[in-house]
């Protein structure tokens, strides 16, 4: 509707304007994108790009621009901001070259037709009025389509943690570890406590080792969520051990007032292994000291 | 009676089929916690596998069947609460805490047999 309207103001006060300012540009495309390529060198904006790349790609630009400007459309130019940053996030270019390059493209563009027009004010002021909602218009398809890709990059990194990071290992029969890593909120304690659960059914676990080393940061909510698994893991009949408890972590749990005395805890991963073994009635003898009662044994 | 109670040496083994009626949970506590000394039991396995929701009258119910029963000499063994079941359980805060917990029936009888040999409650 916004677009449609603007387009028709555009025809009945700058109609014949368009047509010029694009043959103007079209006219002038060598000087002005070479100007641009030199000013976007200065500034350094152009780093990590061979001298052939900048060129084709300014090129693509620079005629991308233009063609907006005489069909009012943007759809060219929304797929080729995609595609740049696509391209862009892979070669690790930042946003801040790709941004400055086309702001410098904007003065470039923007200088030219005050070069034009400087005899005529009025003339100049129109070319001004069909140039700047154009040339901020591709900006703003740039720059979204840029927070876009990032934001994705995010959801998938997002993603891979998430997946990464529930792992319930069987050490020995019926004694399961689950190292616990990195941030724990709702959701991720959900999985967690699911993930638990359906292994402790799978091995038939009686026990389970809990190391939370990995655990930076325990509040009032964490510290319920752990909890909430240890619950949910007893009334399936498996006993949870909970390890890698830091003194920092002990500070803020004593300091908020969390009571976690029903808790099973010991100092290290090591010493919950141990006591697992107990519980289960596993003893771990160490090879030269089998050997030595073998013989021992024997010799009777 | 609508849950048929085995005996199986010292051990009574209770098997709650289907969605059970709050009347028939009554009816088993009390035959239970009679049968108890009948038998000279020495533990109970209440198996809930087939139940899908554990609601909160269930929760106490089976709560009092542990403490009644343990009055009475023997100790009960809740076996067979399934992932999504424990699950919602905590969320609405029934742990049973202090009530005896199992994986299934095999894991149960193995408990109350080390918990007769051990004379404590196991992993406490």
């Amino acid at each position: 509707m916004t677009d449609q309207s603007k387009k028709t103001s555009r025809t009945e006060s700058a109609g014949a304007l368009v047509p010029e300012l694009v043959a103007h540009l079209r006219e002038k495309q060598e000087p002005l994108r070479r100007q641009w390529v030199e000013q976007m060198t200065a500034k350094g904006l152009l780093a990590g790009l061979t001298p052939e790349e900048a060129e084709t790609e300014s090129a693509t630009i620079y005629d991308t621009c233009v063609r907006c400007l005489e069909t009012g459309q943007y759809d060219g130019a929304q797929a080729y901001a995609t595609r740049m940053a696509e391209r862009g996030i892979l070669r690790a270019m930042t946003s801040e070259q790709v941004l400055g390059g086309f702001l410098t493209l904007r003065d470039v563009y923007g200088r030219s037709l005050f070069a034009r027009y400087q005899g005529d004010l009025a003339r100049l002021s129109a070319a001004l009025d069909v140039y700047e909602p154009v040339a901020n218009k591709i900006l703003s398809i740039v720059a979204l389509a840029f927070i876009e890709e990032r934001t994705k990059v995010i959801q998938q990194q997002q993603e891979a943690i998430r997946e990464l990071s529930t792992p319930v290992l069987q050490l020995r029969e019926g004694l399961l570890m689950l190292p616990v890593i990195g941030m724990i909120d709702t959701q991720r304690a959900r999985q967690l406590t699911e993930g638990l659960l359906c292994a402790i059914r799978a091995n038939r676990a009686r026990v389970v080792v809990m190391d939370i080393t990995g655990v930076a940061a325990v509040d009032s909510k964490v510290a319920n969520h752990l909890l909430q698994t240890v619950q949910a893991a007893r009334l399936m009949g498996a006993t949870v051990i909970v390890t890698g408890v830091s003194a920092a972590v002990a500070q803020a749990l004593v300091a908020i007032g969390v009571d976690l005395t029903r808790l099973d805890t010991l100092s290290d991963l090591q010493s919950g292994i141990d006591e697992a073994d107990r519980r289960l009635g596993y003893k771990v003898i160490k090879g030269e000291e089998t050997a030595a009662r073998h013989e021992h044994i024997e010799g009777r | 009676m609508e849950v048929p109670i085995l005996k199986q040496g010292n051990y009574l083994i209770a098997t709650v089929q289907a969605a059970i009626s709050d009347a028939a949970l009554l009816e088993l506590r009390d035959e239970l916690v009679k049968r108890v000394g009948t038998f000279r039991t020495r533990g109970v396995v209440l198996d809930v596998t087939v139940l899908d929701v554990m609601d909160s009258f269930t929760a106490r119910t089976v709560r009092a069947i542990a403490s009644m029963t343990k009055l009475r000499g023997a100790e009960t063994v809740i076996v067979g609460i399934g992932p999504e079941v424990a699950f919602a359980m905590t969320q609405l805060g029934m742990t049973l805490e202090g009530v005896e917990t199992a994986l299934d029936l095999d894991e149960g009888l193995a408990v109350l047999e080390q918990g007769l040999k051990g004379g404590g409650n196991r992993g406490r």
